[in-house]
């Protein structure tokens, strides 16, 4: 291994510019003669709008325009939507209400967009806005995902009568209602995952511009994808065809998934600059986003698992509500069905599994993916189950897993996944050396002196990254493929320029993806660059999100690396003299096989530019080559995580003072930025499981809208963790890589509230788990033990 | 922000009489409660009357077993004043628990005392302490200044100069943070002086600040933790928001106050 | 519009602004210095902690008249030409920063920290004092680490 290449713990390229203050966020960037848009938003969760006076607003000096609804249809603009299509049980498509990106009449959650003030400064259009009087007539709202679709319930979408979007399934019933015949014993559990907010630092911004002379547009966005943004808004919204809009999206200060979607703000922008002759900026204050980013997870569930005599499982029942909120976003759809049933099998061989998603509307903001996105629902219905089966049962929650661990490979689940490999069991017994589980309950002992109650959690999750291959996601009613793709450019001195379809918001792609091409072709690590982010450069990609960036973006990589290395090797015949077949490529040399002839790689880079060694008509000049890469399958990281915590009883304070990972991501490029990415999967994994909530009060008020009352976690809240990796390389990519982004936050949930209720002795602890809960739970505790 | 009209005083008197020329106006301090709520437009002063250059209003001193701490004195200079920290430590460590290190550089205790919010640190010492507002017309007592949420004995045109702390026996203070805001979802500040106790609790009731007589009886009769076995603050009266409800801000003053008592020894 | 004129980074700098134009717009606005970030509106997130006067504040909270006169110093301001501040080295030898958005904060916060508390500085401290600085990509744990790190080698630096 060199120390830039694979494996390596390579610092990261993209860090000077950061750590000196010269990233470049959206935010950033001034056009010149740039105005600013305000968003006039609904105070009301659910209202009809009989008119909307902006006479005096209009008037005022500085303002530009007012927009609305009205605007926008006399243009033509379509309404935003959502890229994959769900069938409920009968067949029937799934019920979506129109999303236009002003409202046309009605307004569905608070902080609905309802008009556009575009001023020359930020300060005048807020004040303009103020001067906007909207006409509402207040509805009644539904907020609670439990009863949303319930009779006498408010209606938000007159498509979707009851708020149903869809209600599907998933998996064999009849094989499944057998399975809990024969049960010997049935756990059942109530769940609700709580709504989260995602939180990138950087908010959401947008700067929209339009060239009058090439009739052509601009966007500068905080996106995760700017091509798939690009396609949305050429082809289903309308603004411009996709050669005329160009999309960039720089440094993006995180996402976490709540920037891969397309919303009204950049639609408006690039929209609204054309009407207004100018560029338009946007960016979005702490406040806005609380209210309009897409939130995540929502989901209430009533979940069961069979099991036999001897503790194996027998089947999985599972009903679970998932609340879209007002609107269907983009891939809001598919989160909590194809992103999460399929999941539902765990690390575990469980012969019959039936799920049923009721998807409703409420009046709140959407929900759509967020870090780990269905795969960390449905993790915690598994590993809550499996817990609370095994102290049901009397077994050791860790050899009751191990008992009903899959371990022949490839494995077929009963809801899709085929699982290519893995060694669950290894990763279990590592992480319960690593954790002392074997002393536990010296150290349970040890708090229960002091006055404490002490927990352990295990939590052994399996996702799926990469969602592939295209064709499977198609027929599962995908409106995209999913694969990525690359483009090699050789420079004549032998630099290179990769152009990837895949985009970093923090994940080091500018190193990793570097050391991968420094690796293969022998040269320095500074001689490559990673150019992202841009649609006018980049050729069409897919973006990054679910941890597909590794195994399916860089694998677009390799495939053409290896039509450079083709390529470059026919150069090389005719330069050495040798046939192709003959030529070897290591080390940056290409040489003759048995000879000491050879060439370097930017003297070959140089020949295949000059070339005067072969004829143009034979081989082509030039050494550049694309690709585009369809994966063949998922790939499936897995691993265990444990939690070791005290709660002190009085107050209901907790801490967490051992955290235990063990991920298998099959092989490692760069270990350094895999640990990061783990730090930060469990550090939002332990945000929902004790301190985050969106809360929406019963009028679908958001009570929080702000950071005084969502509690972000702080470094003073968490720990460091001790993480190790366990590797069976993924047999399903050219890397062996699988995904390691979500993994952190799709394990933590259950493992924190598994050792929060081995804690407090019983099952009833809701997330997130905040001292108010925790003191309440940990009371029936001291009264229990005071009982006995 | 809403537009306003900005002044930069050079004296305390300059200040006042522009105080009392704009009575839509607002005294600048340190301004970390101020700028925030005119960023979300919740206030909007026509004037600002910046006080950042009233120097003579910045120090600490210690004198008579009384420690005095001039209005524009920061939370950082409190934490970690050597005077504080001898005379008093419960204020100082008070001080070295509000908002966070950037928020202490610029916050003050003036401007904390003036604004009175529900769930404010200082307000509890400066009533458990028995403390003296001191402003450009006058000498207050705490108990007498703090009048409701947000709400002071200050009229218009006054400004608090100094506060003044007798140095107790035994003080402490203990904060249970608002977990997502960190302000003081309960806090209680316990001070013995000669013969007498006073406990404070700021954070848990809907009128702000209070204290707690029943408390300070048992205190006094015991000066220990178990002094308040059984005890506890009714929660009618008390905040319930989405972080505690008043049962459980009732349950965490006793809690807290126990474990002032203790650590104050 | 009123006069203001301070030093940023050594430099220094006037002009007549909006009473109501706090520091953070004043830099990324009016001198187009864009490192010092805004990541909240409740002074909380610590995106935009810069010192004043050697002292770490919100420059989200702060009016730029305010700091009329003052000597203020951004994540732009910290380098010695290409030189690195140890704790911007130590930030990316810990790699202490994923999508950079947090970064400036962090920095310019745990470079304040050294001043007050000294360049050994264990992981409760500095835990503690990063109380006013959100990160949502690292989990804090290189952070820490980083911070840690950069306080010994401005130590080393300074001997």
């Amino acid at each position: 291994m060199s120390a830039t290449g694979i494996g390596a713990s390579v610092r990261r390229k993209e860090d000077f510019r950061f750590i000196t203050g010269k990233g470049r966020y959206t935010d950033d960037i001034n056009r010149h003669g740039q105005a600013h848009a305000f968003f006039i938003r609904s105070p009301h969760a659910h209202a009809t709008i009989n008119g909307i006076d902006a006479s005096a607003a209009r008037k005022m000096k500085g303002v530009l325009a007012v927009f609305t609804g009205d605007d926008l249809a006399a243009d033509k603009v379509g309404g935003l939507i959502c890229g994959w299509m769900i069938h409920s049980k009968d067949g029937s498509p799934m019920k979506a209400g129109a999303h236009p990106a002003l409202a046309q009449g009605k307004v569905r959650y608070v902080g609905d967009h309802v008009a556009v003030v575009i001023a020359d400064t930020y300060a005048i259009a807020r004040e303009a806005a103020e001067k906007v009087v909207v006409d509402y007539d207040v509805l009644p709202a539904i907020v609670d995902t439990a009863t949303a679709a319930a009779t006498g319930a408010p209606v938000l979408h007159d498509v979707a009568p009851n708020n149903t979007v869809y209600d599907w399934k998933l998996g064999d019933k009849d094989a499944t209602d057998a399975a809990f015949a024969r049960a010997k014993h049935v756990t059942t559990l109530e769940i609700v995952n709580n709504r989260l907010a995602p939180n990138p630092m950087e908010p959401r911004a947008a700067v929209g511009e339009y060239d009058e002379g090439s009739e052509s547009f601009t966007l500068y966005t905080t996106s995760q994808n700017p091509h798939v943004a690009r396609l949305v808004l050429s082809a289903f919204i309308g603004i411009a065809p996709e050669h005329k809009l160009r999309v960039v999206a720089p440094d993006v200060g995180g996402g976490f998934g709540s920037k891969i979607f397309i919303y009204a703000e950049e639609t408006i922008c690039v929209w609204a600059a054309k009407k207004v002759r100018r560029p338009v900026k946007w960016t979005s204050d702490r406040t806005e986003a609380f209210l309009s980013d897409a939130h995540g997870r929502d989901h209430v569930t009533h979940a069961q698992l069979a099991m036999d005599e001897t503790g194996k499982i027998l089947g999985l029942r599972v009903k679970t509500t998932a609340n879209l909120g007002a609107y269907l976003s983009t891939f809001s759809s598919a989160v909590p069905t194809y992103l999460y049933a399929p999941l539902l099998s765990g690390q575990y061989n469980i012969p019959a599994i039936y799920a049923e998603v009721d998807g409703v509307y409420t009046n709140t903001a959407p929900v759509d993916a967020y870090r780990g996105a269905g795969r960390p629902e449905a993790t915690f219905v598994v590993e809550r189950l499996m817990e609370v089966a095994a102290r049901e049962i009397g077994r050791d929650p860790a050899d009751f897993r191990r008992q009903n661990f899959v371990t022949q490979f490839p494995h077929q689940t009963p809801v899709i996944m085929c699982y290519d490999g893995g060694d669950y069991p290894q990763a279990l017994d590592k992480a319960l050396e690593l954790a002392d589980y074997a002393n536990i309950s010296k150290r349970k002992a040890e708090s229960a002196r002091k006055g404490l109650l002490r927990g352990i959690g295990i939590s052994a999750y399996i996702e799926a990254c990469g969602i592939a291959p295209s064709a499977a996601v198609g027929s599962l009613g995908a409106g995209v493929g999913l694969w990525e793709s690359a483009e090699i450019r050789v420079n004549p001195v032998g630099t290179v320029e990769v152009l990837t379809g895949s985009h970093a918001h923090g994940q080091g792609h500018e190193t990793t993806f570097a050391q991968l091409v420094s690796d293969r072709l022998g040269i320095s690590i500074d001689n490559v660059a990673i150019i992202h982010g841009d649609t006018d450069k980049v050729q069409m990609g897919m973006g990054t999100y679910g941890s597909r960036s590794g195994a399916v973006g860089m694998s677009a990589i390799v495939k053409a690396l290896d039509k450079i290395e083709a390529k470059a090797k026919k150069v090389a015949g005719h330069v050495l003299e040798a046939s192709p077949d003959d030529i070897e490529f290591k080390d940056g040399k290409f040489s003759v096989k048995g000879t000491d002839k050879e060439i370097d790689f930017a003297s070959l880079a140089l020949q295949a530019y000059i070339a005067h060694k072969f004829s143009g008509q034979e081989l082509e000049p030039g050494l550049k080559e694309g690709a585009f890469y369809d994966p063949t399958n998922f790939t499936f990281p897995a691993g265990v995580h444990i939690c070791e915590l005290e709660i002190d009883p009085q107050t209901g304070i907790v801490t967490i003072d051992k955290w235990t990972a063990v991920d298998d991501f099959g092989n490692l490029i760069n270990p350094m930025i895999v640990e990061g990415q783990v730090h930060g999967g469990i550090a939002q994994g332990i945000g929902q499981a004790l301190f985050e909530g969106v809360v929406y009060n019963k009028d679908g008020q958001l009570l929080t809208a702000s950071y005084m009352d969502y509690q972000m976690p702080r470094a003073g809240d968490l720990l460091s963790y001790d993480i190790a990796v366990t590797n069976t390389p993924c047999p399903s990519n050219p890397l062996g890589i699988k995904g390691c982004g979500e993994a952190g936050a799709i394990a933590a949930p259950p493992a924190v509230v598994n050792a929060l209720t081995d804690a407090v002795g019983h099952e009833d602890v809701p997330m997130p788990a905040t001292p108010q809960v925790l003191w309440r739970a940990a009371q029936r505790a001291v009264l229990k033990a005071a009982a006995e | 922000m809403y537009e306003f009209a900005y002044h930069r005083p050079g004296s305390v008197a300059e200040a006042a009489k522009l105080a009392g020329d704009h009575t839509d106006g607002k005294l600048l301090a340190g301004g970390q409660t101020l700028l925030p709520t005119m960023k979300q437009r919740l206030a909007g002063p026509s004037d600002i009357i910046d006080l950042s250059r009233l120097d003579d209003l910045r120090g600490i001193s210690v004198k008579d077993g009384v420690v005095t701490i001039k209005a524009l004195t920061r939370h950082a200079a409190v934490a970690t004043s050597a005077e504080v920290k001898a005379a008093i430590p419960a204020l100082a460590e008070l001080a070295g628990m509000i908002g966070d290190p950037a928020v202490r550089n610029k916050g003050t205790i003036g401007g904390s005392v003036a604004n009175n919010d529900p769930a404010a640190d200082y307000p509890s010492a400066c009533l458990a302490l028995g403390a003296t507002i001191t402003t450009n017309k006058r000498a207050i007592k705490a108990d007498d200044f703090f009048q409701g949420m947000f709400e002071t004995a200050l009229e218009e045109g006054e400004i608090i100069t100094s506060i003044s702390f007798p140095v107790p026996e035994k003080a402490n203070y203990q904060k249970f943070r608002n977990p997502a805001s960190r302000y003081a979802l309960v806090g209680v500040f316990v001070a013995k002086t000669a013969g007498h106790v006073r406990v404070a609790v700021t954070g848990a009731g809907a009128s702000g600040v209070f204290r707690v007589r029943d408390f300070e009886a048992a205190l006094e009769a015991n000066f220990a933790p178990a002094a308040l076995d059984g005890k506890s603050v009714s929660a009618s009266g008390l905040n319930s928001d989405i972080h505690a409800d008043a049962e459980y801000r009732a349950h965490l003053i006793t809690v807290m106050a126990k474990r002032a008592v203790a650590a104050a020894g | 519009m009123t006069a203001v004129s301070m030093t940023v980074n050594g430099q220094h700098v006037s002009a007549e602004i909006d009473p109501r134009t706090l520091l953070v717009q004043f830099l990324r606005e009016e001198l187009r210095m864009t490192g010092t970030h805004v990541g909240c509106d409740t002074s909380q997130c610590g995106c935009c902690v810069v010192h004043v006067n050697g002292d770490a504040v919100k420059s989200c909270t702060t009016l730029a008249l305010t700091c009329d006169g003052a000597s203020v110093t951004t994540i732009e301001g910290l380098a010695k030409g290409d030189e690195l501040h140890p704790m911007q080295a130590a930030f990316r030898e810990n790699h202490g920063l994923q999508c950079g958005f947090c970064t400036p904060g962090m920095i310019m916060t745990a470079v304040e920290l050294v001043s007050r508390k000294g360049t050994n500085l264990d992981e409760h401290t500095i835990r503690e004092e990063l109380e006013g600085n959100l990160c949502r990509c690292t989990g804090y744990h290189n952070i820490v680490k980083a911070i840690a790190a950069g306080a010994q080698a401005m130590g080393t630096a300074a001997e």
